[in-house]
């Protein structure tokens, strides 16, 4: 996929004027966090479920390996195939590999985040298979060439005008207006796609080393018909989602859809547990798993190695106000939102990434819904710090941290100069009590008044005052 | 005036902004501190926290304010400061240090000796030795608290300043809605993305007009400086104040950005 995170500040810009996407983010705002906070307050012992999702997270990434070895034995023992790829283009190829040994034509897909960081559909098409998107909202982003802008509502940027369109330009059918019709509609021509399918994509949410299955959660149902009808299931998913057990998987369940959209559990939580054994009545014939790194296994053991713990709910870009204003194209590739920001520059490099984990106001109030607890502003300032050994900020900002460094780490030169700031600016405002615009502080005064200052420092009016006191 | 009172000895955290922008909310942490009957001193060699080297990344610009203000505040009882954000500051300090640098243990300490004013008042004095005082005082205005974010989530500041208000004749409170949303500020991230931080404060301001009242308080000199500059800059007459203005009995000085005040003819 393309990468456009280095022009994070003009697509912000774009975004913030643009009526259509404000709007919905309006609705997105409204939405997940208040049934998320319902969601919560059922449940008394939420807190010690993030305690427990966090210590298990932990402890998986400290035995990733044993785990992943442990799950890969079990597919292949339920008669299925592990595939590592280490690379996006390793997995692409993989994927293409398996398409061709059963001479696919098309492939169904359920939604997959990890698809879109590989690139796969534009790598599908560009070697003649054509991929069908079936979760709705990824259908919509399809027939749009479109990409999604959030982890789990990929269509949260577009209203109801935009999916009528796009469905009349490529169903030939009247127009409609009425979701219910659209639906029905997606429905109907779905269909035809999941029984004509040779090969079925899904991603995975978690993969259980104990019985070799992986499982996917969703809404919709789209995912069970793209796994279960084609011949061949292709699950396409990342190191880190293994976890031990399935009564683990359970905690994890619990946690993501509380924390994902408010729900006690998701709709459909579809476990795969290899290709169709004598007696089943329906399921694949083949079954893979891909198990894609992409820079993942280069965090275990360093100071990202928590962002690993992620489980892809989307709580910390929900209650983002970052998020919030200028939504997840903003971002300029596949992850947006807090997770994004600390993900990206691992995924693309810091020198394209560095714009995302500078956009935060470290708030905080992402490491305070993530089910897992992950320190998110902790992770981005990392980032900032190997931005910062690497001289990559701003000229300006660097020159101007260092200038004011060099006069905070020395108090005797520091008074002086804070008494002469103030008093500047102190006469700048005149009478006004602030100032409409200050030279060399645009950023603040273009939008704002900067509230003039008192006039002395209170190092200064303090010592007088002292002194004044002193006398008899 | 030397304080003579044989309470406990705090050292005053000015913070940056206080100083520079508005030493009357220094003032009137004093004030508060005394009538606690502490004795208040104010170290010679403190600057900033540190905290726009440690958001910038800049570890060892960090390392070196840090190991400042840990000297500067060596041997007092309590250290207090007007601001969630620059005493949540002084608790990443610990953060800073390997745990083998002769800081760290000291980091740790002053950690745990740090207080945010709301919060020392209400957590390590109590309201016992405060109600007499904060009875006396009268603000009779609609107010709006905003919760700061470090304040908030870092060191768990929501009820104290809430409850202290509670005691001042006059004052109504109503919440805004998102009161525990960020206002836009942080720190130069209002410069770096000056647009998503107008449209942050521009959420925050219309949630303050939205609650019909008179003054926004705050804890942290940061968000209500982007809060006053916002309001002011949409004409609207809601104004702005530290909630130790309040506290202290000093509201009859001008509210955040208002018309002129001159500290050196009050004193």
């Amino acid at each position: 996929m393309q990468i456009n995170t280095p022009f994070f500040k003009q697509r912000a810009h774009d975004a913030l004027h643009d009526a259509n996407l404000q709007k919905a983010l309006g609705n997105l705002k409204a939405g997940f966090p208040e049934k998320r906070a319902i969601a919560v307050s059922r449940m008394p012992e939420f807190e010690e479920l993030r305690n427990q999702g966090r210590d298990l997270k932990n402890h998986i990434m400290e035995h990733l390996d044993l785990y992943l070895e442990q799950f890969e034995a079990k597919v292949i023992e339920n008669g299925g195939h592990v595939h590592w790829a280490r690379t996006t283009d390793d997995a692409n190829q993989i994927i293409l590999d398996i398409c061709k040994q059963v001479d696919a034509k098309t492939v169904t897909k359920g939604k997959s985040m990890v698809t879109e960081e590989i690139g796969l559909n534009d790598f599908l098409e560009a070697n003649g298979i054509q991929p069908v998107e079936t979760d709705l909202g990824e259908y919509i982003l399809q027939l749009r060439h479109d990409h999604p802008s959030h982890i789990i509502a990929p269509a949260i940027h577009l209203n109801l005008e935009d999916v009528s369109e796009a469905f009349h330009a490529n169903h030939h059918r009247p127009k409609s207006m009425d979701p219910a019709v659209l639906m029905q509609e997606a429905r109907e021509v779905l269909r035809e796609k999941f029984v004509a399918a040779d090969v079925g994509i899904t991603g995975a949410n978690f993969c259980v080393a104990e019985s070799g299955s992986t499982i996917i959660v969703t809404n919709e149902g789209n995912g069970d018909l793209t796994q279960t009808l084609p011949k061949t299931h292709i699950v396409v998913t990342s190191i880190e989602k293994v976890v031990p057990t399935l009564e683990d998987m359970t905690l994890f369940l619990r946690l993501l859809a509380r924390s994902a959209t408010g729900q006690e559990f998701s709709v459909y939580n579809t476990l795969s547990t290899g290709p169709r054994r004598e007696g089943d009545q329906d399921g694949p014939e083949n079954f893979h798993v891909v198990l894609v790194d992409n820079g993942r296994s280069e965090m275990v053991g360093t100071e990202f190695q928590d962002m690993l713990r992620c489980i892809r709910c989307s709580a910390c870009m929900n209650h983002c106000p970052v998020y919030g204003a200028v939504g997840g194209h903003s971002y300029g590739w596949v992850y947006p939102g807090p997770m994004g920001s600390v993900l990206t520059p691992q995924m693309i490099g810091i020198e394209k990434g560095g714009m995302l984990p500078n956009a935060s106001t470290f708030c905080g109030k992402c490491e305070s819904v993530c089910p897992v607890k992950i320190p998110l502003p902790k992770l981005m300032r990392h980032w900032r710090e190997d931005e910062f050994e690497k001289h990559l900020q701003p000229k300006a900002a660097r020159y101007g941290l260092a200038g004011w460094a060099f006069l905070a780490k020395r108090p005797a030169l520091y008074k002086p100069y804070t008494r002469m700031a103030s008093w500047l600016m102190k006469t700048w405002a005149g009478k006004n009590g602030r100032i409409k615009k200050l030279p060399l502080a645009g950023g603040w005064t273009d939008w704002r008044d900067m509230p003039a200052p008192q006039g002395k420092t209170f190092m200064q009016a303090w010592k007088e005052q002292q002194k004044a006191g002193e006398q008899p | 005036m030397p304080n003579r009172s044989s309470g406990p000895r705090v050292g005053l955290f000015v913070t940056c902004l206080a100083d520079m922008f508005r030493p009357s909310v220094a003032f009137a942490t004093v004030k508060l501190l005394e009538q606690a009957g502490c004795q208040v001193e104010v170290p010679e060699r403190q600057t900033c926290c540190g905290q726009p080297a440690f958001n910038s990344g800049d570890r060892k610009t960090t390392a070196d304010i840090a190991r400042q203000t840990i000297d500067a505040f060596d041997g007092y009882e309590y250290v207090v400061g007007p601001s969630g954000s620059c005493i949540g500051m002084l608790h990443y300090y610990p953060e800073v240090f390997d745990p083998s640098d002769r800081y760290y243990q000291r980091a740790l300490e002053l950690k745990n000796r740090s207080f945010e004013i709301t919060s020392f008042l209400f957590d390590v004095i109590g309201m016992d030795s405060l109600q007499e005082q904060l009875k006396q005082l009268q603000f009779n205005h609609k107010v709006t608290y905003h919760d700061s974010c470090s304040g908030l989530r870092q060191l768990g500041i929501k009820q104290q300043p809430r409850e202290l208000l509670a005691q001042v004749e006059g004052v109504e409170l109503e919440e805004m809605e998102e009161a525990e949303t960020c206002c836009g500020f942080g720190g130069t991230f209002c410069v770096k993305y000056p647009e998503i931080s107008n449209r942050m404060v521009s959420n925050k301001t219309d949630y303050i007009s939205n609650t019909g009242a008179h003054t926004v308080l705050g804890g942290d000199l940061g968000c209500l400086l982007n809060m006053a500059g916002k309001l002011k800059r949409e004409g609207k007459t809601i104004e702005a104040r530290h909630i130790v203005e309040v506290l202290a009995g000093m509201t009859d000085i001008p509210a955040i950005g208002e018309a002129d005040y001159d500290l050196a003819q009050q004193l």
